[in-house]
């Protein structure tokens, strides 16, 4: 008999179904991974199992534990959560009472659920984090002690299945394969089972046994990881499989050598505000930076968080100012945010979240059209002309141009944004993350894109990720980066074939391997 | 934005606050009699067919008085609000929208402000000017322009950090006309939603300091004022006082009903960040 | 914490200088001579002189402005020439109603809003929030003045439970001086309890919909039990800063609820001071006012600093 079995569920909100006839089983101490995009129901089918649906969601069909169905009461259903699973979910920071000590919040599972005492410090010792942490707060731990404190607390009860919702998208790339080891070294030694739920298809396929792929609450298709990765039988699974390996763009144009954008020492230093400034040794975010960019060329700055690509991406596009250093642009030396009028509409950014760089209140002809202002020879009709052809450009409808930006889905947007970089036809393009925001099956189309644009424009892409997949995917050459430094360079082949610094190596050994 | 329908608490709020509103405009060209008309033998009766809620100690018309009172506690209150409003939000979206020392300067500017209840800057002006119902609407205007700077301040806030201003500033935009191309059309839901509850709270202290004497004078009239009137006779005659105290709370309760209307219509989430701020 | 502790702690000396500052120099920019306004358009050249003398205003600006705030920290508020009394004390006197008003009031707006607000969140969207919300709405659109008079009328005059107004001083008999502030004090009440209950209980809803909670049920841990082991604390966040807020309007409330009920406290002090043009009382009880006001900010902001960990701890590794 399995541990779990799920039958027919479905749940709705009103009219609306958001999970359609899902079934599935779970046996003991075995890992299951349900693979979805935003919106595939795969959230709530999870919710659904532990009872924790929100207010309003109508559940219907059987959920079996151990073959006894789940208690209806709250109470019951409560205590048995907190007995038999673990749950794991994606935002560490949130899902953390900031008001009170990790231990206490770990020493409040450890009490519900009265089993075999396992103190704080071993749980603590378990997940890989210092015992004495159980004091501090959760903002003064890191994203990734977050997230070992949400583990060591969903282990607490000795529970037999540990559930993980999305327990990395949130961390970096290094932090993230370590978290991920730590489940699996976990789940092994407890021999407990494991019900993983992520889009994120090779981080499913380094985890599991199993799989299911659900897309619109259905789910689409189930099986062991191999035979669904290697045979997929569903169109909507073999697109996903497709998408995830970014394969490269092909032969692109030749940097013609010409030095486009150089940087040469750049520095940026942040000073705490305050009573004591001269106290408080600055902190320094870029530390002193060269490289040059040539023209047609693609460069990619990759680092985990916090190493200054962002802050030097700003620096570039003329949204800060560096403190000390020097760029060269078109031949105009500036230093950020005095980057001249004349040179910035040469010099476009694509930011990172579709859905923060429209303003709601406006058409998307406005802000399409922004950046012409930097043009102001243009006649209106010239102007009108330049946001048709961008948008265009970017493979949507001029028709769409009175709509406002709640309109357009994710995808979409992003393509708007590039449409608005592009439309004072710059020469150089900087892309602060431009697909992580986006749903894995849309990411690919939005990187073809951005390669033939570039094909066409003849442009130059300054690129800046944590994905070592989408870099090697589109970028001539990469700059890895740590702690405001430069600390390696290479073209995609020689930095994954032979990374040099220790970081580099850490970086590419913690990609995860293709999916088939 | 949820659909305009679905909000009954708006419609009822604003069509009992326009009502109102109505009734004092019209007791500027008319009321049933002139309010300082003193009519001592006709004074103290209940509701009748020719003085339709009474008269007060003086024999003066209830219903004109309720009209024109509720003209006056709407005036000063309205006033308040400009003049809040009017200097709160374009202080209130300099802090955001530059930050550093004139951020500074503004929230310290503020906190001292929040440090003057109306009743304590009326004191002052009474003390110095004498009084009138001038006096409120400085004291109640002043009280309200760091409510509106907080709540500008802080909606432009929640927004500076979105990426499109970044993107208007890589247009070439300075920070004053993003603050007004964007940051203000944005906040602008917020401001109204906060007006309506100023307005609604202007009305109240209206009331207070005209009861203490500090505000609207005879031979005008105002909610406030009739209370003060009905102190002396209220034990035997509790009609005086009952009914302007009735009309304030029907007034602010259809002003709030308006202001929760809207705040849920244009977005839920509003809810917990609307302080009640008081302005008494 | 310490930095956090001075840097409050300065702030609040510094607007109180500043409100000092704007007092002073408001009631001294009288057009013409102040010690003519005081007595009056009749008074005599002699008189005039007298009291100008007598009130030191030969002296420089920043110098009497100065010798007031030192006069104050050590307890000398001048003198009052219309009752010939020393201002620290009259004011002494009239505290000794209005204080004990306003703290009572403020208790019992917190006994009765706090657990209102939190049954209409535990209950949400049954009729007992339903109508814990519609009396609330009605609370806050009360005058507090209003209320107060039918209180009176209610309790005093038809059931004659309580008197209607004038206050017996605490050492003749204490027992009638309480029962003098239980109306006044429900009168103030009503209005903050409602807001309070109103607060109490979106903050409360908020708290439910938050990430920490789920964790917490994840845990094992009903609804219930969540919100209140975890989501009070955090509920209270919001609900501290409306009752700084509050108390300072309370404050200003007890000086107007105070004329309803005859009570001899700080308003009737200023209000008479006003008629009277006693301008050195007027600004001493202005000055007390004000502290009271800023020093309740403070003493929230501190609180704040005290709940909440990300304010007084900074981010250590």
């Amino acid at each position: 008999m399995a541990l779990l079995e799920v039958d027919n569920l479905s749940v709705r909100f009103g009219k609306r179904p958001v999970v359609a006839g899902v079934s599935f089983a779970i046996e003991r101490g075995e890992r299951f991974g349900i693979i979805g995009e935003s919106g595939s129901g795969k959230t709530l089918t999870a919710m659904a199992i532990t009872g924790l649906l929100p207010d309003g969601a109508r559940q219907e069909g059987d959920i079996r534990l151990d073959g006894e169905p789940l208690p209806r009461a709250e109470k019951p259903m409560a205590r048995l959560r907190g007995k038999r699973f673990g749950i794991v979910f994606q935002e560490p920071m949130t899902a953390l009472n900031p008001l009170m000590r990790v231990g206490e919040q770990i020493a409040e599972a450890v009490r519900l659920n009265q089993g075999p005492q396992a103190g704080v410090p071993q749980l603590l010792q378990e997940v890989g984090l210092d015992p004495a942490h159980a004091r501090r707060f959760p903002h003064q731990l890191s994203g990734g002690q977050r997230q070992r404190v949400m583990i060591a607390m969903a282990l607490a009860s000795q529970p037999d299945m540990l559930i993980a919702d999305e327990p990395t998208s949130a961390l970096d790339l290094i932090t993230q394969k370590r978290v991920l080891d730590l489940i699996a070294e976990i789940c092994t030694r407890r021999q407990m089972a494991l019900l993983f739920i992520s889009h994120d298809l090779k981080a499913v396929a380094a985890l599991c046994s199993r799989v299911a792929v659900m897309h619109d609450g259905k789910l689409i298709e189930a099986g062991p990881a191999d035979a669904v990765f290697r045979t997929p039988q569903a169109d909507y699974t073999r697109r996903l499989i497709a998408a995830s390996k970014l394969a490269s763009a092909g032969p692109a144009r030749r940097p013609d050598g010409e030095t486009l954008l150089e940087a040469r020492g750049l520095v940026r230093d942040y000073r705490h505000n305050g009573f004591w400034r001269w106290q408080e040794k600055p902190l320094r975010a870029v530390d002193g930076v060269s490289f040059s960019l040539s023209r047609g060329e693609c460069v990619a700055l990759v680092g985990p968080s916090g190493c200054g690509k962002t802050t030097l991406a700003r620096i570039i596009a003329g949204l800060d100012s560096a403190s000390g250093g020097e760029l060269v642009f078109e031949g105009e030396t500036y230093h950020g945010r005095d980057l001249p009028r004349g040179q910035r509409r040469d010099l476009s950014l694509v930011f990172q979240d579709p859905f923060g760089s429209f303003n709601p209140r406006q058409t998307i002809a406005q802000s399409v059209g922004e950046p012409l202002r930097l043009l102001p020879d243009l006649s209106p009709m010239d102007r009108h002309q330049r946001v048709v052809e961008a948008v265009a450009a970017v493979g949507l409808d001029a028709g769409m141009l009175e709509r406002y930006p709640h309109e357009f889905s994710g995808g979409q947007r992003q393509r708007l944004a590039i449409a608005r970089a592009l439309v004072t036809r710059p020469k150089l393009v900087v892309l602060d993350e431009p697909v992580s925001a986006l749903d894995v099956s849309v990411r690919g189309e939005v990187l073809a894109l951005l390669a033939r644009l570039r094909e066409e424009y003849g442009l130059s892409y300054l690129c800046i990720s944590h994905d070592l997949d989408m870099v090697r995917a589109i970028a001539d050459r990469i700059l890895v980066m740590e702690a405001g430094r430069i600390v390696e360079e290479g073209t995609p082949e020689t930095l994954f074939a032979q990374p040099q610094h220790r970081l580099t190596r850490e970086l590419v050994a913690a990609r995860l391997p293709d999916v088939a | 934005m949820t659909h305009w329908r679905l909000h009954p608490s708006l419609w009822l709020g604003l069509g009992a606050g326009l009502f109102f509103a109505l009734l004092a405009l019209v007791s500027l060209v008319w009321t049933p009699f002139p309010i300082e008309e003193i009519n001592i033998g006709r004074r103290f009766q209940g509701p009748g067919p020719v003085h339709w809620l009474g008269t007060d100690h003086l024999g003066r018309d209830m219903t004109s008085l309720i009209m024109a009172g509720t003209f006056t506690s709407f005036l000063v209150s309205a006033l308040a609000v400009a003049i809040g409003a009017g200097i709160g939000v374009p202080l209130g979206l300099l802090a955001a929208s530059w930050g550093g020392v004139p951020e500074w300067l503004v929230l310290r500017f503020s906190d001292f402000l929040f440090a003057f209840p109306a009743i304590i800057v009326a004191i002052l002006i009474t003390a110095l000017f004498g009084p009138g119902a001038i006096n409120a609407v400085l004291a109640i205007g002043i009280f309200n322009i760091p409510v509106f700077a907080r709540v500008a301040r802080g909606g432009a806030l929640s927004f500076k950090t979105l990426d499109f201003i970044a993107a208007a500033r890589l247009a070439g935009m300075g920070n004053g006309e993003i603050a007004f191309r964007h940051l203000l059309p944005n906040i602008m839901s917020l401001v109204i939603v906060q007006g309506t509850i100023q307005l609604s709270l202007g009305i109240l202290a209206e009331a207070g300091l005209s009861y203490v004497g500090l505000g609207t004078q005879p031979p005008a009239t105002s909610l406030g004022l009739m209370l003060r009137d009905a102190q002396g006779v209220f034990l035997i005659h509790p009609w005086l006082s009952v009914l302007p105290g009735l009309s304030i709370v029907a007034i602010v309760i259809a002003l709030n009903l308006a202001g929760d209307g809207l705040r849920d219509a244009i977005d839920p989430r509003l809810r917990a960040e609307s302080g009640t701020y008081g302005a008494a | 914490m310490t930095l956090f502790l001075v840097r409050r702690l300065a702030g609040f000396a510094v607007t109180l200088l500043v409100a000092a500052a704007v007092i002073f120099f408001l009631l001294d920019l009288l057009p013409g001579n102040a010690a003519r306004f005081i007595l009056g358009m009749n008074a005599s050249p002699e008189a005039v002189a007298r009291l100008h003398a007598q009130l030191g205003l030969d002296a420089p600006a920043h110098e009497r402005f100065f010798g007031w705030i030192g006069g104050m920290l050590s307890g000398d508020f001048g003198m009052s020439y219309t009752q010939n009394a020393p201002v620290a004390q009259l004011i002494a006197e009239r505290l000794a109603v209005t204080l004990p008003l306003t703290v009572l009031a403020m208790v019992l707006s917190m006994a009765i809003g706090l657990p209102l607000g939190i049954l209409a969140a535990r209950r949400r969207g049954k009729p007992t929030d339903t109508g814990i919300m519609l009396l609330a709405q009605a609370g806050i659109a009360v005058p507090n003045f209003w209320f107060g008079m039918l209180l009176t009328l209610v309790f005093a005059v038809g059931l004659r439970w309580l008197p209607t107004g004038g206050f017996t001083p605490w050492n003749e008999d204490p027992a009638a001086a309480a029962r003098g502030l239980i109306l006044p004090g429900l009168a103030l009440a009503l209005p903050q309890a409602s807001i309070l209950a109103r607060v109490m209980r979106t903050a409360l809803i908020d708290v439910q919909g938050q990430d920490f909670i789920r964790t917490a049920r994840a845990k094992g841990m009903t609804m219930g039990e969540a919100v209140w082991r975890h989501g009070v604390r955090n509920a209270l966040l919001p609900v501290l800063t409306i009752l700084g807020l509050q108390f300072a309007f309370l404050i200003a409330g007890t000086i107007i609820v105070e004329n309803v009920f005859y009570l001899p406290g700080l308003g009737r002090l200023i209000f008479t001071a006003i008629s009277e043009r006693d301008l050195i009382l007027v600004r001493g009880a202005v000055i007390v006012l004000i502290i009271g006001v800023t020093l309740t900010m403070l003493l929230v902001d501190l609180a704040y600093g005290l709940v909440d960990p990300r304010l007084s701890q900074g981010a250590g590794r």
